[in-house]
């Protein structure tokens, strides 16, 4: 009996040891984000960092999947594992309304970050609520939906030939959406096991949601009034029906059973060569140029988000901020962390390694646009991105959007109008639930 | 004769030679299981019960306030949920009658004296060994519909098992009876390699016929261990989270588990999600009574 306890004593020392030994180690700061490329280059630029000052920076990720779920449950049990989070967008409301970000305001103002970052990503990846001038991240990896095309299918003379006598003008990556849906039309070809668009439909988070905003912001319109949060007659505007038209139009020329699809199953249109143009963020682009993942890698091209009927060119916008978590035990460093980031000189070493930066002198510098073939349109879009709510409940307003519309979108049932109209009604519902309208 | 188990100790017994009594071996192997019961089952469902009367977020720092029965009312006047529910009960009567036909079928089959038997039922058993979630990805990649194995295979074409609304919940039943029926399987096995072969011996000099058996031999001997798999079945496809999550996102395959998740960590509207979860619970508390009641009816017999 007396040898067991003396054996457990012994084996609890141990454990303290061990871990006192670990607090005894230099510094070190943690950061969550998802598993993907730019968490890479991310864990790249920090071991530049520890090269520098010594700070160690562990980049941990987990699948995009389960990303927010993560995050939130260890936001509300207040752990302290990870000092900083490069968080999506639409956390914002949530994460500052909740206490768990630390208020950046002071620190963007004096280090100006608002005039080097580009305005859009300032507003949607920093500030909240919108217009208030309070920030509550750093711009950190910029990303918005492109597109990615078959350059060979595009430039083959018979084609050419053939969509110029069907539509009347040269066949070329699209400008407007008539254009795209006219190319999708054209390349559709079932028989030949080839479609003419890859477009996203996932409803379980926001990948359906991605997806529509693109035709909505492009066709002029809005999902309501950020500010006063009215949104009757405003997602169920003209424009917007017609949006939504358009997409489920689009949806009819996507290869078959494309009703589960977001990032991974667009990329593989592409690399199984069976869509003629696909929509992506901008971060999963690279991996099309990669010959060993991407057999048409050479033949594939980018474009920016077309232009609506009415000239509007927007896209929805991805990408996240970084910032630092409130019950982190390392907020100075964190801090410090922050202000060697935004420097210009970080900027550039960070798009080098492939994360996509929001610095507005790196994004306008040849070097940057020329360096990959999709830098371009990333710069094009950047300038013009809009987002979802940031609201705390936006979760509840995605949910409402995906049972409204994808049962449109995919199996075509009820109208565009009707199913706007019941969405308005629904978020209507729901910020009056929250006290937003009377 | 349970309890004179636990009470009486063994005067020999080495815990008798050191002095301790039957009250004390009884606490120290019945008062941490106990303990450990309330702390991690008992405390969180009454905590929980208490949340679904609130308007609680575990993601804010905002006071939870007491709303009644708002929660219970808003969920049960949501034709979302509704439907939820119907779409899990088709699920679940699918899945756990397609699985006893197939899984008690096999065990028909394999009731016999055939080489390999054993390495065959080994085999057979694999599918349940898999993780749901990567069941589910690979079921994905077979019902493709551009490059899926099976479309090839039945020389179906272009169907779309899991983009059509109508086929999408038995596209994932499928997978859930490929994957479950080995289970039921072994139950029925173990059933029927228990009924006493004399009785099929006094069968067949009656010259009963091979359905008159099966349906007044074999079947009422097994029933009792056949019901045991299919509570164990019927409740663990109530709660199918992973199989229909990965293989579709068709509203036709939301089956409740996957509403309630998308409410409690999604959205986290952890109050509302509560009182769904309890809902749930009530439900699969009385069908399982039902199923219980009617195995010692059967047991009885």
């Amino acid at each position: 009996m007396r040898k067991s306890v003396a054996s457990v004593l012994a084996g609890i020392g141990m454990a303290l040891a061990c871990s006192t030994s670990v607090h005894a180690q230099d510094k070190q700061l943690t950061i969550f984000w998802a598993e993907w490329d730019p968490a890479n280059y991310l864990q790249e630029l920090g071991n530049e960092y520890e090269k520098e000052t010594g700070v160690k920076v562990v980049v941990e990720t987990t699948p995009w999947a389960d990303f927010q779920t993560k995050a939130f449950t260890e936001f509300n049990a207040k752990g302290s594992a990870y000092d900083l989070v490069v968080g999506d967008s639409q956390w914002l409301g949530a994460a500052s309304e909740g206490g768990h970000y630390v208020d950046l305001t002071d620190f963007v103002k004096e280090n100006k970050v608002n005039e080097k970052m580009a305005e859009a990503t300032v507003k949607y990846y920093a500030e909240y609520p919108g217009g208030s001038g309070k920030y509550w991240s750093i711009p950190a990896e910029g990303d918005a939906v492109g597109w990615a095309y078959r350059k060979d299918w595009f430039e083959d003379p018979k084609e050419m030939e053939a969509f110029k006598a069907k539509y009347g003008y040269d066949l070329a990556p699209p400008k407007t959406f008539k254009e795209l849906t006219d190319i999708a039309e054209f390349f559709n070809r079932p028989d030949q096991n080839r479609y003419g668009i890859a477009i996203y439909t996932q409803n379980q988070y926001d990948g359906l949601a991605m997806g529509v905003e693109n035709a909505l912001f492009s066709y002029g319109a809005e999902l309501g009034d950020y500010g006063t949060y009215k949104v009757d007659g405003i997602v169920n505007s003209d424009k917007a029906v017609a949006a939504l038209e358009n997409y489920r139009k689009l949806f009819g020329f996507t290869p078959p059973g494309w009703t589960n699809a977001f990032f991974v199953e667009n990329n593989q249109a592409i690399t199984e060569g069976l869509a003629a143009m696909s929509m992506n963020y901008f971060a999963f682009l690279p991996s099309l140029l990669n010959e060993s993942t991407n057999p048409y890698a050479k033949n594939t091209g980018f474009f920016a988000n077309p232009a609506g009927p009415g000239g509007d060119q927007y896209a929805a916008l991805g990408g996240q901020g970084i910032s630092v978590v409130s019950y982190s035990n390392n907020k100075e460093e964190a801090m410090k962390f922050l202000k060697w980031f935004i420097q210009d000189d970080t900027q550039k070493k960070w798009a080098d390694l492939g994360g996509y930066t929001c610095n507005k002198a790196v994004l306008e510098s040849e070097a940057f646009q020329n360096a990959t073939p999709y830098n371009k349109a990333f710069y094009e879009t950047m300038f013009k991105v809009k987002d979802f709510w940031a609201v705390p409940e936006y979760a509840e307003l995605l949910q409402q959007l995906n049972q409204r519309v994808y049962p449109y979108v995919v199996n075509g049932q009820g109208s565009a109008k009707e199913v706007l109209d019941a969405l308005a009604g629904d978020w209507d519902g729901t910020f009056k639930k929250y006290g937003r309208v009377k | 004769m349970a309890t004179a188990v636990i009470s009486t100790l063994d005067p020999k017994s080495r815990a008798a030679a050191r002095g301790m009594s039957d009250i004390a071996i009884r606490n120290l192997f019945i008062v941490p299981t106990i303990l450990f019961l309330i702390v991690f089952n008992i405390f969180p469902l009454l905590y929980s019960l208490g949340y679904s009367f609130t308007d609680f977020r575990a993601s804010t720092n905002a006071p939870a306030n007491f709303v009644g029965l708002q929660n219970y009312r808003e969920l049960l006047n949501d034709p979302y949920i509704w439907n939820n529910f119907v779409v899990t009960a088709k699920y679940v009567i699918v899945s756990v009658v397609g699985q006893v036909i197939v899984g008690f079928g096999t065990a028909m089959l394999l009731n016999r004296d055939i080489p390999f038997k054993g390495l065959i039922t080994t085999l057979l058993l694999l599918p349940m060994m898999l993780s749901m979630a990567v069941v589910g990805l690979f079921w994905k990649l077979l019902y493709d519909p551009s490059w899926g194995v099976i479309n090839w295979a039945l020389g179906l074409g272009k169907f779309q098992w899991l983009g059509d609304p109508d086929m999408a919940l038995y596209a994932v039943a499928i997978t859930d009876i490929w994957m479950w029926a080995p289970f039921v399987m072994l139950l029925s096995l173990a059933g029927l390699s228990a009924v006493p072969k004399h009785l099929y011996e006094a069968a067949a000099i009656d010259r009963a016929g091979p359905l008159y058996t099966f349906f007044r031999i074999t079947l009422p001997l097994v029933a009792p261990i056949l019901m045991i798999a299919i509570i164990f079945r019927t409740m663990e496809a109530f709660k199918t989270f992973d199989l229909a999550y990965v293989l579709s996102t068709q509203p036709s395959t939301e089956v409740i588990s996957i509403r309630l998740y998308k409410m409690a960590f999604q959205e986290w509207q952890t109050g509302r999600s509560c009182a769904l979860a309890y809902i749930v619970l009530i439900m699969v508390l009385a069908i399982t009574n039902i199923y219980v009641k009617y195995l010692n009816k059967v047991k009885e017999r």
